[in-house]
């Protein structure tokens, strides 16, 4: 039977403002479908966007939700699940808004490991405002701020995660759902923060002028530079050059989570174990 | 009332009292000259199971503390310009989405880096309208010791009522004096905390912006059963984006009258050896606010004991403007002198609301105090 999304949806806010073909639906859905099976309770999930395509992501979903400004939604989280360690928090992110503007908060919510998903939309250009670069953009494309060609170099967004200590990456196109449902079912489940990116297509403000008009033809070439990790990890350097592994890129089960960390603060100022040291952590510099 | 004494500074005050008023959510960036609220906080909430984190810059300290205020708690800040500069979008979204929050801005020279270790009320202006768009903002100002502890206890409570951030503003001086205070007991605080109004009907009957026209949002905690959305869009009775003209229109219009209609609410100011005042020639009337009332009220008493009769009006709630009591004494006192740690930034409210063009100023921004006698000798100057 299929699936019916229609109880985690407003479905008073339907048709989407996504453009026709556009990736993001498949996330939303997969994201859904994540969430049926974890068994997880409407109230207790909080869906927080920034600004962009996927900002429009919390005011589909049945959920608390939040609509927040550019860039900045991991820094409204961390509040949101600070003040309530117990509750589901799911953020839900653009290319630009997690790795441009950004940026800063997607480092340190990785860096604290606090408790919740970041979905990154990823499709390599800002679609909302109309083509411009994104730091994902792929070198030598055209964007309507680089007519001439894009020469900023591109950015991997799950490298970033990995160095800046997220207990969980992963890495899916939207080319195939099912796998997408699967990680993110992961990552929700992981304790920790959890940094999952959907490369998803836009052809219409990124395809368009590079040669990939059509959804299928834009996602053709998100299926040309993906393969799953363990492939990707036979191939050399050089031939690994241009592609991104999928999958699970990293899981740390063992690494604290931030409101469980806070817990010994607490435990501390109320008397009930001595000052946190060096001793407490494995690693000491 | 029941009171305590203290023996505090400013900075270390203001956390006491976001902690009695019921606080249990900090989130803030260091900065000069208010780090001190958060060292001080950081020490107090965890032991009664809230939390106190510092973020990695301005921006997500501001945007950690409407996170923690969306889900219903009472939230703090705390700050310097700069960081409120930075803070700026995120206030805006606060405002648009009506979510209740306090900032404490301890306030040091600027513009820019500016003076980081001095004293300035140059923030006054900023404290207006530090974000884009049209609202309303509420503004306190401490002037000694104990209002930094009784101002953040009345921000909380019109945080709430209001349904918006609230400023406190404290300046270098008074956040790093260290004194007596008198301040009002633990339990006098607890039992005049209002927290916030809250639906209890439906969920489907539910909506969070379908309010009055001159009523603020009555915004649920999550997680209750109440699912709704945020947006810094424009926004329809249940908080989904809509350009619908109407909607969008009363929307803007119910932020500047839920604060405008209810001014009253809002007022609060003290009248400084004004009540002997008659309108007769030679009569001097200071207007002052925060830490240069201090000054003022030392040079009031001078001048009284020279022979000029000299009073002071202080705003306390600077924004909005305490008009009609400013204008009250504007029209009576010929010589009326405004004197701030900036450059004309509240005599120009005072002229506005005066419609007078003869106030005289006396302004520093050296990033020094204003002396008593500095003022005595400009009312002997001017008048």
């Amino acid at each position: 039977m299929a699936f019916n999304y229609d109880s985690y949806l407003r479905l008073e806010k339907m048709p989407t403002l996504w453009c026709w073909g556009c990736g993001d639906g498949i996330v939303l859905k997969a994201f859904i479908r994540a969430i049926e099976k974890l068994g997880w309770s409407k109230d207790e999930v909080c869906v927080v966007s920034g600004i962009g395509c996927s900002g429009r992501f919390s005011s589909y979903v049945d959920f608390n939700t939040v609509h927040t400004t550019h860039g900045r939604t991991v820094a409204f989280a961390t509040g949101i699940k600070l003040a309530n360690p117990t509750k589901k928090v799911i953020c839900v992110a653009g290319d630009g808004d997690a790795l441009a503007i950004g940026g800063n908060h997607t480092i340190h919510g990785c860096r604290r490991n606090i408790d919740m998903t970041l979905i990154v939309i990823q499709n390599f250009i800002y679609g909302l405002t109309n083509s411009q670069t994104s730091p994902t953009t792929p070198q030598g494309m055209w964007t309507v701020s680089q007519k001439a060609g894009n020469i900023d170099p591109t950015f991997d967004g799950c490298e970033l995660a990995i160095a800046a200590g997220a207990s969980f990456v992963g890495r899916e196109n939207v080319t195939d759902p099912k796998k997408l449902e699967k990680l993110l079912m992961q990552a929700m489940e992981h304790r920790g923060f959890s940094y999952v990116e959907a490369m998803s297509n836009c052809h219409i403000n990124l395809g368009r002028k590079n040669k990939m008009q059509s959804a299928m033809e834009n996602l053709d070439w998100i299926d040309s530079i993906t393969m799953p990790k363990k492939k990707y990890d036979a191939l050399s350097t050089e031939e690994q050059l241009n592609l991104f592994p999928t999958g699970i890129l990293k899981q740390n089960k063992e690494a604290r989570e931030y409101c469980d960390m806070y817990e010994d603060i607490k435990a501390v100022h109320q008397g009930k174990r001595g000052v946190i040291t060096q001793d407490d952590f494995a690693k000491k510099i | 009332m029941q009171t305590r004494e203290i023996i505090s500074t400013g900075n270390d005050l203001a956390a006491i009292a976001a902690v009695d008023a019921g606080c249990l959510f900090f989130a803030g960036y260091p900065i000069t000259p208010s780090s001190e609220v958060m060292h001080t906080i950081s020490d107090l909430l965890p032991e009664i199971g809230g939390v106190a984190i510092q973020m990695e810059d301005e921006i997500a300290g501001v945007a950690a503390a409407i996170g923690a205020g969306m889900s219903g708690v009472r939230a703090l800040t705390a700050t310097s310009g700069p960081g409120i500069s930075l803070k700026a979008e995120n206030l805006g979204l606060a405002q648009m989405t009506e979510v209740p929050l306090v900032i404490v801005n301890v306030m040091r020279g600027g513009p820019s880096t500016g003076l980081p270790t001095r004293v300035s009320q140059g923030d006054v202006r900023q404290a207006k309208n530090p974000s884009h768009g049209d609202y309303r903002s509420i503004t306190l100002c401490a002037g000694n010791l104990a209002e930094c502890y009784t101002e953040v206890v009345r921000a909380f409570n019109l945080a709430d009522r209001f349904m918006q951030p609230v400023f406190v503003l404290t300046d270098e001086t008074i956040g790093h004096m260290h004194g007596k205070a008198v301040i009002p007991t633990e339990e006098e605080v607890k039992n005049g905390i209002v927290p916030r109004k809250k639906f209890d009907g439906t969920p489907e009957d539910y909506r969070p912006y379908g309010v009055g026209s001159d009523e603020p949002a009555v915004l649920n905690p999550m997680f209750e059963g109440y699912r709704y959305h945020f947006t810094g869009l424009h926004h329809d009775s249940k908080g989904f984006p809509t350009e619908e003209i109407e909607t969008c229109r009363k929307l803007i219009q119910r932020l500047e009258d839920k604060v405008m209609m209810h001014r009253d609410e809002l007022e609060f100011n003290e009248e400084f050896m004004l009540d002997d005042m008659t309108g007769e020639e030679g009569e001097v009337l200071i207007i002052a606010y925060g830490s240069v009332s201090l000054s003022a009220k030392e040079s009031i008493r001078h001048l009284r004991a020279q022979g000029i009769k000299a009073g002071l009006f202080r705003p306390i709630t600077l924004w909005p403007s305490p008009a009609e009591s400013i204008r009250k004494y504007t029209d009576m006192i010929k010589n009326v002198l405004c004197v701030e740690l900036n450059i004309r930034q509240y005599t120009e409210e005072v002229e506005r609301v005066s419609s007078r063009l003869d106030i005289q100023g006396l302004y520093k921004v050296n990033g020094r105090p204003i002396s008593p006698y500095e003022i005595v000798n400009k009312v002997k100057e001017v008048f």
